[in-house]
């Protein structure tokens, strides 16, 4: 009984900044899923990981759908006798690389995506990276990262990922001009709106990491400004910190008033005049304003609580509520990078109720108590709830979305607004 | 290690879940990292479950493994317990936490809960889903009916008493179980036979305590329900059913077995029960389902049932017949030499794809992966086995097994046929200009394109040896294009038998006359 008690000490505690942490059941996905755009951003990229069948079940099940084609990403699933030291784990690695660069000429970018099993049995897979780079220069770059649930939740995935191709990008010259790097996988349509306004603004030295395309990795150096587009990218923003460059701090690109504040602060660091700004960005943001009037009437004074999922819960939340009036019963986030962050919980109306980390069944109870208007959770918790008689939204569906800047900031609310509007429609 | 781009088993945890989830009053602590929890999604997306799984992860993460693990596990295992009070605890480990060797069954076992606990042993690295499910529902069958029995053989059923039964084998996550069961408890109680438990569907601890109660046992999913089958025969004598009622024979047949095991009379039964199959078949307008080529994979039980109805009930010829599932090898082995075909046993979905493209058939009977695989290659085709997809959990009533499910395969498997048909009469139009062969076609773009792509492949592999004169390659084109793939082999086959290096129009048509159509 006194060890139980214990166990419960530790379990969950409301710390003095009123953030509640919480150790328990972590109902999230890990960070291989971040394969699952990742693949399709950066078009001659193959991603292998180096797992159990387990790893490739849950890809594909996190895909949502079987296969089309072939894609660019398989599992080279590690079997007992590559346990048992019967061969050696490296040689049936370059076995299966070969194998598979064979089949796939068209591939110039090959992650070494390490997870659960093999960082637990310690296959080091930079040192195979550094092997298979050596073997199949100039043709393929060979790099790793880990996607394990041990060390990576979801969206870290792709931290780790964009993190790995830091040391790989080329050095700007000394006498490159200031220039902005927007760090963060966002849809292409997306990132070509925003082009289109950094150009507006006077900047035109932009690049986005990840890059379309492995052969156009952007530059970097003392003179590079790193805009970061997503909340999860610690480990990327250190590395680039570490190469000289200087990152921009801001809130995220989500609704209306995060994207002018976004914009707004790459604009002050390269010197543009606040009336420029103002000038390029009012008509942008009044559009944005203009989509989410019809959506805040929905929306406004209904109470929404977040299951902690993909890190964007707190720009989102920040969204949520100083846009479109929703009133916040409880934020969670798998982590809280204060740092990052920062802007953001400035923002976010005071004395909301922020968690970090996950006790599911603790925080089922919280939620079933509380009776929100709407849920934003995972897939595994979505229909169970909706079965209890609350409505919810899909968190996935706010990562595989295009949802950052003005001309989104619509289709943002209308993720929200929809499972309500549809509980209005059915009458079995 | 084997390169995996996509797999139609999960690992063997999954088949424990699948058990656990469709039990109740049972829980499951499943020792894994952070991510698996994506498993619920399975049950909860795929099969629009209204509940989560019983199911608790410990969710370890890396700075867990320098302290303890252990503790992590029996606590999850304490708090599960006092939260779901469940009647009994299976407790395992997914692929990582068996690389750290807790031992979560005997750290579970070690808190002495009040109830059963049973430890799962499933090696990730060795076996997969179907394997884990059927561990999973032997151990716990094990564990719970021994556990009550004395051991003693079953009780003879008293004179004029209702001979009695158990069905196993529906599961959570299992195509069409839900409704297989209600098709085959129908026909059971229609005997006049009493049905003791169903497991692992809807039962519980304390039901699975009675199974020994029953005179014999139903299998309905032998991947499933197998070995704990032959575990109660062993330990209680109660015999099993072999027959699997898929089609309106295997249903016949069955009914004949689960009869002679109650000691009751089917006949009554077989005379009064009756499919649309039959009729629909023999009826005029499934003449053109005559001879026509089918490529049948999937999992044993439903691949080989599939080939049988192909076969018997549909009049059509088995071209190919494979599984997935290793520890079923022998039986599609067993079936392939009935039909003449090469067995195909792989869980590498390109090679069934490569096998598909060469053996051109008219009909792709398969799982959801087959279903693209022949929508890629543009040829008809119908589901028959799990991977489930969410498809494959439809609202309405839709048996595989049993007199209704008859009638359900007919029309599945028909239905895309009869879009073949249209074809047809497309193929005879074909001189009026808005039905040329490109003209759009439901099977997508493959059979859209001007020349289908049989023709290019056939045409690359022969150019060396063979050649078309060209009145007889205009010949060809008249023939409709579904079949005009056949003509071009037949034909070439032909010529090459008797050596003949350029084919005339005779060749063709000696070589219709040869082999008929």
């Amino acid at each position: 009984m006194n060890a139980h008690a214990q166990a419960c000490a530790v379990t969950s505690a409301a710390s003095p900044d009123g953030v509640l942490r919480e150790r328990g059941q972590r109902e999230v996905f890990c960070g291989l899923t971040g394969i699952v755009w990742l693949h399709r951003k950066i078009q001659d990229a193959f991603f292998l990981v180096v797992g159990s069948r387990t790893c490739a079940h849950l890809i594909q099940s996190a895909a949502g759908v079987m296969i089309f084609a072939e894609p660019r990403f398989a599992t080279a699933i590690m079997e007992e006798r590559d346990l048992a030291g019967l061969v050696d784990a490296n040689d049936e690695l370059d076995r299966i690389v070969t194998q598979l660069l064979a089949r796939r000429p068209e591939i110039k970018l090959l992650f070494l995506v390490g997870s659960c099993p093999s960082e637990v049995i310690k296959l080091d897979l930079s040192r195979a990276a550094l092997r298979l780079s050596q073997r199949f220069s100039p043709g393929v770059r060979v790099l790793n990262y880990s996607g394990s649930g041990i060390e990576t939740t979801f969206t870290q995935g792709e931290d780790a990922c964009l993190a790995s191709l830091v040391p790989v990008l080329p050095a700007a010259d000394r006498s490159a001009r200031p220039s902005l790097l927007v760090v963060g996988a966002l849809a292409d349509v997306v990132e070509d709106q925003f082009k289109r306004t950094f150009a507006a603004l006077g900047i035109d030295q932009v690049a986005f990491l990840p890059p379309r395309r492995s052969s156009e990795l952007p530059a970097i150096g003392p003179e590079t400004r790193v805009l970061l587009a997503q909340p999860f990218l610690g480990d990327t923003a250190r590395a680039l910190e570490e190469r000289g460059c200087r990152r921009i701090a801001a809130p995220f690109p989500l609704g209306g008033e995060g994207t002018a504040l976004w914009l707004a602060a790459a604009a002050d660091a390269f010197g543009v005049s606040h009336a420029h700004v103002e000038r390029t960005i009012a008509p942008l943001k009044a559009r944005a304003e203009r989509a989410l009037a019809r959506y805040r009437a929905q929306l406004a004074g209904k109470r929404v609580f977040l299951f902690p999922d993909s890190q964007i819960e707190i720009p989102l939340a920040r969204f949520l509520s100083r846009e479109i009036g929703m009133e916040l019963v409880e934020v969670g986030t798998p982590y809280l990078h204060r740092d990052h962050l920062a802007s953001e919980l400035a923002l976010l109306p005071g004395g909301t109720q922020l968690s970090e980390g996950q006790d599911v069944e603790r925080q089922l109870d919280r939620c079933r108590d509380a009776r929100p208007d709407l849920v934003v959770c995972g897939l595994g918790l979505a229909n169970p709830l909706e079965a209890e008689g609350l409505t919810t939204k899909w968190s996935i569906e706010l990562i595989f979305t295009p949802i950052q800047g003005f001309e989104q900031a619509g289709d943002l609310a209308e993720l929200f607004a929809r499972p309500l509007l549809r509980q209005t429609r059915l009458a079995v | 290690m084997q390169l995996s781009v996509w797999t139609y088993e999960g690992p063997p945890h999954i088949g424990a879940m699948r058990i656990a989830t469709a039990m109740r009053d049972v829980h499951y602590v499943l020792h894994a990292p952070q991510g698996d929890t994506y498993a619920d999604l399975l049950f909860t997306m795929i099969e629009r479950r209204d509940r989560r799984p019983p199911v608790t992860y410990t969710t370890f993460q890396a700075r867990d493994l320098g302290g303890d693990t252990a503790d992590l596990l029996q606590s999850a295992v304490r708090a599960a317990y006092e939260r779901f009070q469940p009647q009994a605890m299976l407790v395992g480990a997914s692929c990582t936490a068996e690389l750290i060797q807790d031992d979560p069954g005997g750290l579970a076992q070690a808190l002495k809960l009040p109830i059963p606990v049973i430890p799962l042993e499933l090696p990730a690295y060795q076996r997969k889903e179907n394997w884990g499910a059927s561990e999973t529902f032997y151990r716990i069958v094990r564990a719970l009916a021994a556990s009550s029995a004395d051991g003693s053989p079953r009780r003879e059923r008293e004179a004029g008493a209702r001979p009695v039964c158990n069905l196993l084998g529906p599961t959570a996550l299992g195509f069409r179980h839900r409704d297989d069961l209600a098709e085959v408890t129908r026909q059971v109680v229609e005997l006049g036979i009493e049905i003791n438990v169903v497991a692992p569907w809807n039962a519980t601890p304390a039901d699975l305590a009675r199974l020994p109660q029953a005179g014999f046992n139903i299998v309905l999913y032998p991947e499933i329900a197998l070995t704990a089958a032959q575990w109660l025969h062993r330990q209680f004598g109660q015999p099993f059913t072999r027959t699997i009622p898929i089609g309106v024979g295997a249903t016949r047949d069955f009914i004949a077995e689960v009869a002679a095991l109650a000691g009751v009379d089917a006949s009554p039964v077989l005379a009064r029960s009756e499919s649309r199959l039959p009729w629909y078949s023999r009826s005029v307008d499934s003449t053109y389902l005559t001879g026509k080529r089918v490529f049948i994979f999937g999992d044993a039980t439903h691949a080989v049932a599939a080939a049988r109805v192909a076969t018997q009930e549909l009049g059509f010829e088995v071209v190919g017949l494979g599984t997935y599932a290793r520890e079923f090898a022998r039986e599609i082995r067993e079936a392939a030499a009935v039909y003449g075909v090469e067995p195909l046993i792989t869980d590498d979905y390109l090679e069934v794809e490569a096998r598909v493209g060469e053996l051109r058939p008219e009909l792709v009977l398969g799982t959801q992966m087959e279903r693209h695989i022949a929508k890629r290659l543009g040829i008809p085709c119908a589901v028959i086995s799990a991977p489930c997809h969410v498809q494959d959990f439809p609202a309405r009533y839709s048996p595989q097994m049993g007199f209704e499910g008859a009638n359900v395969l007919f029309d599945t498997w028909v239905h895309p046929l009869m879009m073949g048909l249209e074809e047809h009469l497309l193929g005879m139009f074909r001189e009026d200009h808005e039905f040329a062969d490109h003209a759009p076609s439901h099977l997508g773009a493959a059979s859209a394109a001007p020349a289908p792509a049989p023709l290019r492949v056939v045409e690359t592999v022969t150019s060396t040896e063979l050649a078309w004169a060209s009145d007889a390659e205009r010949e060809l084109t008249k023939i409709p294009f579904f079949v005009r793939g056949k003509a071009r082999r037949n034909t070439e086959r032909f010529a090459r038998e008797r050596n003949v290096n350029l084919i005339t129009l005779e060749t063709l048509y000696d070589a219709k006359a040869h082999f008929g159509r």
